[in-house]
């Protein structure tokens, strides 16, 4: 047997560096792969056990190999943004917005959580930002590249970040600390925790209900330890979390976001407020002005899929005789019970219920444009 | 009754002509849950090293390849409805596919239980 693991595809030349949590991974009986330059924690009882698990209680995720950013100095706001096409001026303290990096032509070069700091959580600084891990070096190089010398980023390479996705983990989450429970989704705050400062947002990548929360590499383990102590609450790994986001129709980035594709095209529209596409003066503005006026060339769009055979990354989508898209993360999804995919279409096959067939070894499948999520969004949100 | 591994981590069981082909336990477990396996046709015709079938699981696709040369006389059907068949009894119940053998030299390579609980074990 060979297998071609599509999580691997990240892995790096370099030697893979440890997490804070990596000795942690290894007793909880986690099985480890490179990714992102990191080893991780593919899994520990079994994706879809811990898919599952998820989706019904909840699984502690370690995300540390993401980079975590700090934003202070005159002129923060102003500088960050000509860097993403979201509102931050309007960004009020202690809520979070999904952005993106977008470069010259409007390729994205990474999405992102950005969030508005308040008190004096992370020296005081004024904006906290999560990037991908396996772009962080680069997306520091940009930045670092286009911001003003008055603004000053730091790279918190001794903080931890964990992901507690779930619809217990409300109820996990204030078992420690009761005051997390009024935090609503994309709301953010500086809590304490046996003395340990933690900044925690209501957040995720499941569709969950959740929060990430932000803590150094030297408490990590003890909080981890006590989270995974209650009933509630299981470790799962990279497995699952890449079929937990994809049932809930986020792209990942490196897979279904690249430099190669639009925001507009990406169905990241949202993430570009009103007074940014009008106003611009972002970069990348000028493929989005277009795109919104024109319409992308190709879109991301959700596939049902027919039958048992998934079609994974890479899988070639037709109409007719005429190629018209890729699968970009596609397999099988647990809570669904049936294989699932995001791909990129061009924009005349790309309406809800289009029937299209995928490649995969040769043989076709028939598969039609769905809408996403595949599994409905349970985040908190105000009653 | 024999049975043969492969350092592909298959198993073989062998009666008279007839070769009754599997993954071994060790290989679910690696491979994680499984759901869906591509069986060959019958009838299909393998030199030894030819891909044969495709194990899907959650994360990936697997190639599993014809441990030895032979005709394809019978398909596991069961897998079809329980691909999971085979991370609850891979070595039994979620057998793959049965091979009518045309060189039956081509076993004398491959390991016995003992040998293969040895290969597993350096891994």
């Amino acid at each position: 047997m060979s297998g071609n693991d599509d999580i691997t595809h990240l892995e790096e030349e370099l030697p893979l560096q440890e997490l804070p949590l990596d000795a942690w991974h290894r007793a909880m009986g986690a099985r480890m792969v490179g990714f992102a330059g990191y080893h991780m924690p593919i899994q520990y009882e079994g994706i879809m056990a811990e898919h599952t698990w998820t989706r019904e209680h909840a699984g502690l995720f370690d995300v540390s190999h993401m980079g975590q950013l700090t934003f202070s100095g005159e002129g923060v706001d102003e500088a960050l943004e000509i860097l993403l096409p979201s509102d931050i001026k309007g960004l009020k303290p202690f809520r979070q917005r999904y952005s993106m990096l977008l470069d010259e032509e409007g390729g994205i070069l990474d999405d992102l959580m950005v969030s508005r700091m308040g008190g004096n959580a992370f020296e005081g600084a004024a904006i906290y930002m999560v990037v991908n891990g396996a772009t962080k070096y680069d997306d520091i190089g940009w930045m670092i590249e286009h911001l003003p010398d008055e603004v000053v980023m730091n790279h918190m390479d001794e903080q931890a970040l964990l992901a507690l996705q779930g619809p217990e983990a409300g109820e996990a989450l204030a078992g420690l600390i009761p005051e997390t429970a009024d935090l609503l989704f994309m709301q953010s705050g500086l809590f304490t925790w046996r003395s340990v400062p933690l900044w925690i947002s209501r957040s995720g990548y499941t569709g969950e209900d959740g929060f990430e929360i932000s803590i150094s590499a030297e408490d990590v383990t003890l909080l981890a330890d006590a989270l995974c102590e209650l009933p509630q609450v299981k470790p799962i790994g990279l497995g699952a979390r890449d079929s937990l986001r994809l049932e809930a129709g986020l792209p990942l980035y490196g897979h279904d976001l690249t430099p190669a594709v639009s925001a507009i095209g990406a169905d990241l529209g949202f993430a570009i407020q009103k007074r940014r596409r009008e106003e611009g003066g972002f970069i990348g503005h000028a493929r989005v002005l277009k795109e919104l006026a024109d319409g992308p060339g190709s879109r991301r769009v959700g596939l049902k899929i027919e039958g048992r055979l998934p079609a994974r990354e890479g899988a070639p989508i037709y109409a007719g005789a005429a190629k018209v898209g890729e699968v970009t993360s596609g397999g099988f999804a647990p809570t669904v019970g049936a294989p699932i995919a995001m791909g990129w279409v061009s924009l005349p096959h790309s309406a809800l219920d289009t029937a299209l067939e995928i490649e995969v070894r040769g043989k076709r499948i028939a598969a039609s444009v769905a809408s996403m999520p595949f599994v409905p969004h349970r985040y908190r949100r105000k009653a | 009754m024999s049975r043969y591994f492969t350092d592909e981590h298959e198993w073989i069981d062998v009666e008279g002509e007839i070769a009754t082909v599997g993954i071994t336990d060790y290989a679910q477990e690696q491979l994680g849950d499984i759901v869906f396996v591509e069986l060959p046709a019958e009838g299909t015709t393998f030199e030894k090293g030819d891909d044969a079938a495709v194990v899907e699981s959650v994360k990936a696709a697997s190639d599993v390849y014809a441990p030895i040369s032979g005709e394809v006389v019978e398909t596991n059907g069961a897998l079809e409805d329980e691909p999971a068949l085979v991370n609850s009894d891979a070595e039994e119940d979620g057998w793959f596919f049965k091979l009518r053998v045309t060189d039956a030299s081509e076993l004398e390579g491959l390991m016995n239980d003992a040998a293969y609980k040895k290969f597993v074990a350096s891994l």
